[in-house]
C-alpha cells in the first residue's frame, strides 16, 4: 500500500511539471510581457511605465538560459523567466497579485475558508439528497416514474447555472425576503448567508448528478450478482440498498472526489452574486483587473488539487472494493 | 445491399417522437441562424452594400430610447413617458434596442460556438487518439503525457488563463473551447483503436498489403466515428451554455456580436425595477436550445453506440 501511494506520487511528478510548462508558455510566450504590460497598467501607459513594469517583474530576462555575465561579473545561467517561475511554483513561493499587491500564499489562505464554507455543505448536501433519489428512480425503472423522472433531470440540466441563480436569487431572497441578498460573515454566523447558496448550488447541480448515478445503478442491476441474489429469493428492496448501492459507490466515488476542485470553481458564480469572499470572487477580480499572477497561481493550486485528488480517489478504491488489491 | 449504420440509426430515432420534436426545434434554430448569415442587399446613396443579413433586414426597427415592456405603445425613462415608434415583441433593453432582434442574433453565435469548437476538437482528438492507439510505445506515451497535463487543469482555470493572453473575439473563444474538450473524445478514441486494431478485418487488410495509414483512415476511422458523432452532439449543449457563462464574466467575443450571455449580464439589475423581458427572452432562447438539442444527442447516442444497443 505505501509502495503504491509512493509510486503515484512519483509518477504526479512528471505531470505537475508539465502543468507548470503549461502554465509558463501560456503567460510568456502566448502572450508578450509587453502586452502583459500593457493590459495591466490600463489606459496609455508611457514607455517607461511599461519598461519598468516589465524589469520589476523580471520579465525582460532571457527566456530560458542567461547566457550573459551578471552585473558581479559571473554567469547565472539558471536566472531567467522559466526557472523563476518554475521555482515559484514548486517551492510554493507564489507572486505577488498586481491588483492587491499582496501575496498570492496568504491571499490563498485568506480566501479558501469562506470557499470551502460554501463548497463542502453543498457537497455532502448534493449526494445525501441524490443518492436516495437516485435509488429510488432505480428502483421504479422502465415505468413511467422513471422516464418522467429522466425528462426532468435533462430539462434541469439544460438551465444554464446563471439562471439557477438569478432567478433564486430573486425570488427567495428579494422577493420573498426568505433569506438574505448578499454578504458573509466570518465565523457560525455564516450560516445564514449560505443557506440559499447551498441550496441553489444543489439544485444546479441536481440533474445532471441523478441521471449520472441512475445509469450507474442501472449498470450495476443488470449484472450477475443481482440476478444471483434475486434467484435466491432476496427482496428487490435489500438488493438495491445492500447490493447495488455498494457496488454503485466505485464509479460514484471517482465522479465525486475528482469533481471536489471543481466544486471550489464551480461556485464562481455563487460567490459573486452572494458576495462570498472567497476563491470564486478572487478569481473573477483577477479577470477584471488582469491580475496574472493570480490566474497563474490559480491554474497550478488547482491542478494539485485534481492531481491529489485522483490519487485519493485510486486509493479509497481499496476503501470500497476489496477486489481492487495493489502490489 | 445491407443498411448503413446511419440509415439504421436514423431510423430508431424517427421512432422517438420526442427526440423527432426535438430534432425539429433544433431545424429551426438552424433556420434562423442561417437567415443571419444569408447577406441582404440594400441601397444607400453610395450604391449597393452587403454588410447585412437577412436576419437584420427582417427587423429594420428605429431604436427606441430606453426600455419599454413587450407591445407597449409608451416607453419610461426617469418616470417619463415617451413614445414607441414601433410594437416590439418582446420589448426593449436599456439601449432601446429590439430584444427579440438580440435574441435571434444570439442564435448564430450559439451555433458557431456549439461546432467549431467540437470540430477542432475532433480533429485533433481524431489524429492523435488513432495515432496513440495504432502505433503504442513512445507515441502513445507522449501523447498520453499531453493529455494527462491538460486533463489536471480544471477546464475553466484553463480557459479564463487562454482568453486572459489572447485577445478578445468568438474565433478566439471557439480555439480556446477547442483546446479544453479534446481530452475525453482522444482517450475514448485511442482505447477503441486498441481494441479495434487487433481484429480480423485490419488482420486481413494489413495482409494485403495496405499501408499503416490507409489502415488507420480507410478501416479504422470509419469504426470508431461513431465516437466522434456522439461526443460532438453530446458537447453541443455544454459549449452553448460555457459562452454565455464566460460572457458574463467577461471573456466572452466581442462587443456587437450577438450573445445570450450579455443578454443576461444586466438582469439582476433590471428585475428589481420589474424589468423581465430582456432576462426572459435570452433564457428562453437558451433554454429551448439547450433543451431540445440535449433529447436529440441522447436519441442519437442511444442509437449509435453499439454498446446500448438493445434490438
Amino acid at each position: 500500500m505505501t509502495a503504491y501511494i509512493v509510486r503515484r506520487l512519483l509518477l504526479a511528478v512528471p505531470t505537475v511539471l508539465g502543468v507548470c510548462l503549461v502554465t509558463f508558455l501560456l503567460f510568456n510566450v502566448f502572450a508578450s510581457p509587453d502586452a502583459i504590460a500593457r493590459k495591466q497598467l490600463g489606459k496609455n501607459p508611457t514607455e517607461m511605465q511599461v519598461k519598468s513594469w516589465i524589469h520589476a517583474h523580471g520579465m525582460d530576462k532571457p527566456m530560458f538560459l542567461s547566457l550573459q555575465k551578471g552585473p558581479d561579473g559571473r554567469l547565472h545561467p539558471f536566472d531567467s523567466r522559466f526557472w523563476n517561475q518554475m521555482r515559484e511554483l514548486v517551492l510554493f513561493e507564489f507572486p505577488e497579485s498586481d491588483y492587491l499587491h499582496e501575496k498570492m500564499g496568504s491571499l490563498l489562505r485568506e480566501k479558501i475558508g469562506p470557499s470551502l464554507t460554501l463548497t463542502i455543505p453543498a457537497f455532502i448536501l448534493s449526494i445525501i439528497i441524490t443518492l436516495p433519489l437516485a435509488l429510488f428512480i432505480a428502483y421504479y425503472r422502465g415505468t413511467y416514474l422513471d422516464r418522467v423522472a429522466l425528462f426532468v433531470c435533462v430539462i434541469l440540466m439544460s438551465i444554464v447555472i446563471l439562471n439557477y441563480i438569478i432567478l433564486g436569487q430573486y425570488l427567495l431572497a428579494v422577493v420573498f425576503k426568505y433569506f438574505p441578498i448578499y454578504g458573509y460573515e466570518f465565523g457560525l454566523g455564516a450560516w445564514k448567508f449560505l443557506l440559499l447558496p447551498v441550496i441553489l448550488a444543489v439544485a444546479s447541480a441536481l440533474g445532471g448528478n441523478l441521471r449520472f448515478y441512475r445509469t450507474v445503478m442501472l449498470n450495476e442491476v443488470r449484472a450477475d450478482y443481482v440476478r444471483t441474489a434475486m434467484a435466491k429469493g432476496l427482496s428487490e428492496e435489500k438488493i438495491l440498498f445492500k447490493h447495488v448501492l455498494k457496488n454503485a459507490m466505485i464509479p460514484i466515488l471517482t465522479v465525486t472526489v475528482l469533481s471536489i476542485p471543481f466544486l471550489i470553481t464551480g461556485s464562481l458564480f455563487l460567490e459573486m452574486y452572494f458576495g462570498i469572499p472567497g476563491m470564486g470572487n478572487m478569481m473573477l477580480n483577477a479577470i477584471n483587473n488582469h491580475d496574472y499572477p493570480v490566474i497563474r497561481t490559480l491554474v497550478y493550486v488547482y491542478s494539485l488539487l485534481y492531481i491529489g485528488g485522483s490519487i485519493l480517489t485510486d486509493i479509497s478504491y481499496t476503501l470500497v472494493d476489496p477486489r481492487v488489491k495493489f502490489e | 445491399m445491407k443498411e448503413s449504420h446511419l440509415t439504421i440509426a436514423a431510423r430508431r430515432i424517427r421512432r422517438d417522437r420526442l427526440a423527432k420534436a426535438a430534432f425539429v426545434v433544433v431545424c429551426l434554430f438552424a433556420l434562423i441562424a442561417l437567415l443571419d448569415v444569408v447577406p441582404a442587399p440594400h441601397r444607400t446613396a453610395t450604391g449597393l452594400r452587403w454588410d447585412r443579413t437577412v436576419l437584420d433586414a427582417l427587423f429594420e426597427k428605429p431604436v427606441e430610447k430606453s426600455y419599454s415592456p413587450p407591445m407597449a405603445r409608451v416607453g419610461v425613462l426617469n418616470r417619463h413617458e415617451f413614445p414607441l415608434k414601433n410594437r416590439h415583441l418582446l420589448g426593449t433593453n436599456n439601449l432601446g434596442e429590439d430584444v427579440l432582434y438580440d435574441a435571434l442574433k444570439g442564435v448564430r453565435t450559439a451555433f458557431i460556438i456549439g461546432i467549431v469548437p467540437s470540430v477542432l476538437a475532433a480533429f485533433f482528438a481524431v489524429l492523435l487518439g488513432l495515432f496513440a492507439g495504432f502505433y503504442g510505445g513512445r507515441i502513445d506515451d507522449a501523447i498520453q503525457y499531453v493529455y494527462q497535463v491538460l486533463s489536471s487543469i480544471p477546464a475553466i482555470l484553463l480557459l479564463i488563463a487562454m482568453l486572459m493572453v489572447m485577445e478578445r473575439g468568438l474565433w478566439q473563444l471557439c480555439v480556446a473551447l477547442g483546446v479544453t474538450s479534446w481530452v475525453g473524445l482522444c482517450r475514448l478514441i485511442r482505447g477503441e483503436t486498441l481494441k479495434v486494431k487487433s481484429m480480423e478485418y485490419v488482420e486481413a487488410a494489413r495482409a494485403l498489403g495496405a499501408s499503416d495509414l490507409r489502415l488507420l483512415f480507410r478501416h479504422i476511422l470509419p469504426n470508431v466515428m461513431y465516437l466522434v458523432i456522439i461526443e460532438m452532439t453530446l458537447d453541443f449543449s455544454g459549449l452553448v451554455m460555457s459562452e454565455a457563462v464566460l460572457t458574463y464574466i467577461g471573456l466572452g467575443a466581442e462587443p456587437g456580436t450577438g450573445s445570450w450571455g450579455r443578454m443576461l449580464m444586466t438582469a439582476d439589475r433590471e428585475l428589481p425595477n420589474a424589468i423581465w423581458w430582456n432576462l426572459a427572452g435570452a433564457s428562453i432562447f437558451l433554454f429551448l436550445l439547450v433543451l431540445s438539442f440535449n433529447l436529440f444527442a441522447d436519441s442519437l447516442r442511444d442509437a449509435l453506440d453499439p454498446r446500448l444497443r438493445k434490438d
